[in-house]
C-alpha cells in the first residue's frame, strides 16, 4: 500500500490555521495599542480637571467629556431597563405562550429586526418618530434622550430575546413538571420556576443588550438632538443630548490629525473601548460560572 | 386578591402586548419605507450616476460601493474567520492559550462599531498610508465581522458528530485530511449561513466606513481598492442630515435599496440553513 | 499446533484522566489467521485495549501508558513510529454503524483516496473485492451511488467492515460489531469472520457471552482492567480455570 505521509502542503496549511487561530489575540492587542497611542496624548495635552469638566465646546477648546459621559449613560440605561422586561416578556411569548407553528413565524422576524441597518433606523426615528413624540409630548424638538432610549431599546431587543429564549430553553422540563404537578398554572410555573432558574442568563441577556446599546452610533447620532450637555434633571430627559460615540462620529471627520481635538476623540473612542471590555468580560464570566454550576449538578 | 386564573390572565394579555409593541414596528418600518419610497424606484434610480448634487439621477455608485465594500469584506474575514474557526475546533487544547483567544473574540465582538472606525483611520488610512480606500475601509469592516464569523462558523464545525472524525483517523486519516473531506463539507451550509448574516451586517454599517473609505459625490465607479467610493449606509445618512432639499421620495427610495440589499441577505441565509438542515444525515 | 504471533502485548498499562477504563499489566498474544476473542464485563479494558492496537487512544486523554505492543515484532508505541500506515494494517469496526456521509461507493474509497490512490480501475476493483468479502455484494451492487444511510443497520455494519477490508489490512479488530444487529445479520457477520480468518487476523470484543462461545478460536477474559485468564476458545468456556471467569460465563455476574 502506498504511504502518503504529512506533506509539505499539510504542514503550511496547518500553520496558517494556527496563525488565524492567534489572529483574534493579535486584533485586539493592535486595536488597544492604536487606541493608547492616539489617545493617551490627550491626557497629556488637557488637564484633567478640563476634561471632566461640562462644557464640551472644541472650536473653543472645550473638551469636557461629561455631558458625553452622562449622555451616553442615560441613553443606554435607559434603553436596557425598557429592553430587559420588553424583550424578556418576548422571549417568554415566543418560548413558552405561542403554538410552536408561530414560534417557527416569530423567530425569523426577530432576526429580521436584527437586520435593519442602524443608520435606516436612525433615519425613520428622525423623520417619523421624533416629529411624532414632539406632537405628542408638546416638547420644543422631537429629537431628545428620550427618543434615543425608545429606539436603542428597541434595537437591542433581538439580542436579549435570543439569549433569553435560549435560557428559557435550557431550563429543564422536570422543573416545569414540578410546578404542573402541584397545581400551578402555566403562568405560576414560568413567573416562579422557570424564570428564577434562569436568573443568571437573563443577567446575561441584560448586559449583552447594555454593550450593544453602548455601542450604537447612527441612530443615537440620528435622533437624539446631538446637544453635549449635562442632563441633570428628569427634564432633560426629553431634551436633546449626546453620547460619546455620536460625538466622535460627528466630529472625526473635521479634526486636524494631531491636534488635541484628535487626541481626545481617540482617548473617548479608548473609554469605549474599556468599557464594552468589561461588561462583555462580565457576561462571560456570568455564563462560565453557570456552566460550572451545571456541570457540578450534572455529575 | 386575584385568583390564579385571573393572575394569569393579566399576565399574559401584558406579555402578549409586549411581544406585539416588539414585533408590530417591524412591518411598520418596512413597510413605511417601501410605501414611502417606491415612487422612487425605476431603472434610472438603480442604474445611473447622481446627477445635481445627489438630488437627481441615480444611486449606482452607491450600490456598486456596498457590493465591492462587502466583497472586500469576505476576503479579508471569510479566510481568516474560518480558519480560526477550524482551529479553535479541530485543533485547540483546552489550555491558556485558547481561553485567551476566546476572551479575545468576545472583545472583538463587543467593540463599538464607531471605535472601529477610529481604529480603522488611524492603522490603515493614517499609519500604512492607504487613505480613505476601499482597501481601508475592507480592512477595517472584515475585523469588525471576524468575530462573527469565528463564532458561527465554530458552532458549524463542532456540529459535526464526531463519529465522523473517528472513522476517518481510523481509516488512516491525518487530522487535516478528515477536517478538509469530511468535517468541512458537512459544516459548509452552517458556515455560509453565518458568513452571509455577517456580511449582511457589515452591508449595512456606517460608522466604520465614515472615516475609511466613505465619500459623498463621486459620479465615477471607483477604478482601484485605493480610491474612495460611496456606499448606501452613508450615502443615506449624508442625503437625509446634510444636504437641504433633498426630495423626501428620494431619500426614501435609497433607504428602500438599503433595506432591500440587507433583508435579502437575510432571507437568504434562512432560505440556505433550512435547505441543508433538512437534507442533513445527522 | 504451529500458530504465528501476530500481535503480542506485553505488560501493557494504561490510565485514562478520569480513572475510567484502564488496563493493568496486561501481557498475551494475539494469534494470526484465528479468530482471537476478548471478553468480559463492562468497564473491564477491552475496548481500550483494541483502540491501544491501531493507536487510536492517541486521540484520547491517556495519562499514563507503559508497555509494549509489537505488531509483527515491531513496537507500535514508539513515538516515531508511522501511526497512519498502522491504522491501514489494523482496520477496526466500532459497535454502532457509521457511514460516512457519502455514497456507498465513496465509502469503501474513502480509505484508499486517504492513502492517494485515485485510478477508477484500482477503486472500482476494491470495492467489488471488499463488498464481496463483507457478503454485501449482492445486495447493493446495483446502487453503489446510493448515499450510505439508505441502508439497513445490519447492511450499513458490513458496509463499514467492507469499508475496513478494502484497505487490505492485515488485522481486523471488531468491538462488539452487533450489538444493535438483528439475530439474522447477526449471523451472517458472524459467518464473514469465519470466510476472512484464512487472509486476516481478527480480534473480536463480542457482546454477549454466547456470541464469544460461538466465534472464539482463542479468548481472553478482562476483569475491571486485568487479564484474569487466556487460551484455547474452546477450553476457557467450557472448562476455566480461575473461578472469575467461571462465574461470568454462568452468569452469576455480568
Amino acid at each position: 500500500m502506498k504511504l502518503k505521509s504529512v506533506s509539505l502542503f499539510e504542514f503550511l496549511i496547518e500553520r496558517a490555521i494556527q496563525v488565524a487561530g492567534i489572529s483574534a489575540i493579535v486584533l485586539v492587542a493592535l486595536i488597544f495599542l492604536f487606541l493608547i497611542k492616539e489617545g493617551t496624548p490627550a491626557f497629556f495635552e488637557i488637564s484633567l480637571t478640563s476634561l471632566f469638566s461640562a462644557r464640551w465646546y472644541p472650536i473653543e477648546d472645550y473638551f469636557g467629556l461629561l455631558p458625553l459621559i452622562m449622555g451616553s449613560l442615560i441613553v443606554t440605561i435607559g434603553a436596557a431597563v425598557i429592553a430587559l422586561p420588553l424583550g424578556l416578556a418576548t422571549a417568554i411569548f415566543i418560548a413558552e405562550i405561542v403554538p410552536s407553528w408561530a414560534r417557527e413565524i416569530l423567530k425569523p422576524f426577530v432576526e429580521v429586526l436584527a437586520g435593519i441597518p442602524s443608520v435606516v433606523i436612525g433615519f425613520i426615528g428622525m423623520l417619523v418618530f421624533a416629529p411624532a413624540i414632539r406632537v405628542a409630548l408638546d416638547i420644543p424638538t422631537g429629537l431628545t434622550a428620550f427618543t434615543g432610549v425608545l429606539l436603542l431599546a428597541w434595537m437591542a431587543l433581538p439580542t436579549i430575546v435570543s439569549v433569553a429564549e435560549d435560557v428559557l430553553d435550557a431550563v429543564p422540563k422536570t422543573y416545569r413538571d414540578a410546578g404542573l404537578a402541584l397545581g400551578m398554572t402555566h403562568w405560576q410555573v414560568i413567573w416562579r420556576i422557570v424564570l428564577p432558574a434562569g436568573r443568571s442568563g437573563i443577567l446575561t441577556a441584560l448586559m449583552l443588550g447594555v454593550g450593544r446599546a453602548i455601542g450604537e452610533t447612527m441612530t443615537v447620532m440620528m435622533v437624539t438632538g446631538n446637544a453635549a450637555r449635562v442632563p441633570l434633571t428628569p427634564r432633560d430627559f426629553f431634551m436633546p443630548v449626546r453620547t460619546m460615540t455620536a460625538t466622535i462620529a460627528a466630529e472625526m471627520g473635521e479634526v486636524a490629525q494631531g491636534s488635541p481635538h484628535y487626541h481626545v476623540l481617540f482617548a473617548v473612542g479608548l473609554t469605549l473601548f474599556v468599557i464594552t471590555f468589561i461588561v462583555n468580560m462580565a457576561a462571560a464570566m456570568v455564563v462560565f460560572r453557570q456552566t460550572k454550576r451545571a456541570e457540578r449538578m450534572l455529575s | 386578591m386575584l385568583s390564579r386564573q385571573n393572575s394569569q390572565r393579566i399576565a399574559y394579555i401584558l406579555i402578549t402586548l409586549a411581544a406585539l409593541v416588539v414585533v408590530l414596528p417591524i412591518f411598520y418600518i418596512v413597510g413605511y419605507i417601501v410605501v414611502q419610497g417606491a415612487s422612487a424606484i425605476n431603472w434610472e434610480f438603480l442604474t445611473a450616476s447622481p446627477r445635481d448634487g445627489m438630488k437627481a439621477g441615480g444611486l449606482l455608485p452607491a450600490i456598486v460601493g456596498t457590493l465591492l465594500l462587502t466583497l472586500g469584506t469576505a476576503i479579508v474575514a471569510v479566510p481568516i474567520g474560518v480558519g480560526a474557526a477550524i482551529y479553535l475546533s479541530e485543533y485547540a487544547g483546552d489550555n491558556t492559550l485558547t481561553r485567551a483567544i476566546r476572551i479575545a473574540i468576545i472583545n472583538l465582538a463587543g467593540i463599538p462599531s464607531v471605535v472601529y472606525g477610529l481604529f480603522g483611520l488611524g492603522l490603515f488610512v493614517i499609519f500604512l498610508n492607504f487613505g480613505t480606500s476601499i482597501l481601508a475601509g475592507s480592512l477595517t469592516l472584515g475585523i469588525m465581522t471576524l468575530p462573527v464569523i469565528i463564532s458561527t462558523a465554530e458552532e458549524a464545525l463542532r456540529a459535526v458528530p464526531q463519529s465522523f472524525r473517528l472513522v476517518s483517523v481510523s481509516l488512516g486519516g491525518t487530522r487535516w485530511q478528515t477536517i478538509r473531506r469530511v468535517v468541512l463539507p458537512q459544516a459548509l451550509p452552517g458556515i455560509i449561513t453565518g458568513v452571509i448574516l455577517g456580511l449582511e451586517r457589515a452591508a449595512g454599517e456606517t460608522a466604520p466606513i465614515l472615516f475609511t473609505v466613505a465619500a459623498f459625490f463621486l459620479p465615477r465607479l471607483p477604478q482601484s481598492i485605493f480610491d474612495q467610493t460611496m456606499a448606501l449606509p452613508y450615502h443615506l445618512f449624508v442625503i437625509s442630515t446634510q444636504v437641504p432639499g433633498m426630495p423626501i421620495h428620494i431619500q426614501y427610495g435609497t433607504a428602500l435599496v438599503l433595506l432591500f440589499f440587507v433583508l435579502s441577505m437575510n432571507v437568504l441565509a434562512t432560505l440556505i440553513r433550512r435547505h441543508y438542515r433538512r437534507q442533513r444525515v445527522w | 499446533m504451529d500458530l504465528d504471533v501476530k500481535i503480542r502485548i506485553e505488560n501493557f498499562s494504561l490510565r485514562y484522566s478520569d480513572g475510567n477504563e484502564s488496563l493493568r499489566d496486561i501481557t498475551f498474544d494475539v494469534y494470526a489467521n484465528q479468530v482471537n476473542v476478548l471478553f468480559g464485563p463492562a468497564g473491564g479494558g477491552k475496548s481500550s485495549l483494541l483502540r491501544a492496537m491501531n493507536r487510536l487512544n492517541d486521540l484520547t486523554d491517556v495519562v499514563d501508558l507503559q508497555g509494549r505492543i509489537l505488531l509483527d515484532g515491531e513496537d507500535i508505541m514508539q513515538p516515531d513510529y508511522d501511526v497512519i500506515a498502522l491504522r491501514r494494517r489494523v482496520g477496526i469496526v466500532f459497535a454502532r454503524p457509521v457511514p460516512l456521509p457519502m455514497s456507498i461507493y465513496r465509502n469503501l474509497t474513502y480509505g484508499l483516496e486517504l492513502a492517494g490512490i485515485t485510478q477508477r480501475a484500482t477503486l472500482d476493483e476494491a470495492v467489488e473485492r471488499s463488498l464481496k468479502q463483507a457478503a454485501l455484494w449482492e445486495e447493493v451492487s446495483d446502487r453503489l451511488g446510493e448515499s450510505a444511510y439508505a441502508l439497513s443497520g445490519g447492511q450499513q455494519q458490513r458496509l463499514c467492515l467492507a469499508r475496513a477490508l478494502a484497505l487490505q489490512p492485515e488485522v481486523i479488530m471488531l468491538d462488539e460489531p452487533t450489538s444493535g444487529l438483528d439475530p439474522i445479520s447477526t449471523s451472517k457477520v458472524e459467518r464473514t469472520l469465519q470466510d476472512l480468518k484464512p487472509h486476516y487476523t481478527i480480534v473480536i470484543v463480542p457482546h454477549s457471552v454466547q456470541q464469544a462461545a460461538r466465534v472464539a478460536d482463542w479468548a481472553a477474559f478482562f476483569l475491571q482492567g486485568e487479564l484474569v485468564e487466556h487460551g484455547d476458545g474452546r477450553a476457557i468456556f467450557t472448562a476455566p480455570k480461575d473461578s472469575r471467569t467461571d462465574e461470568y460465563i454462568t452468569g452469576r455476574f455480568g
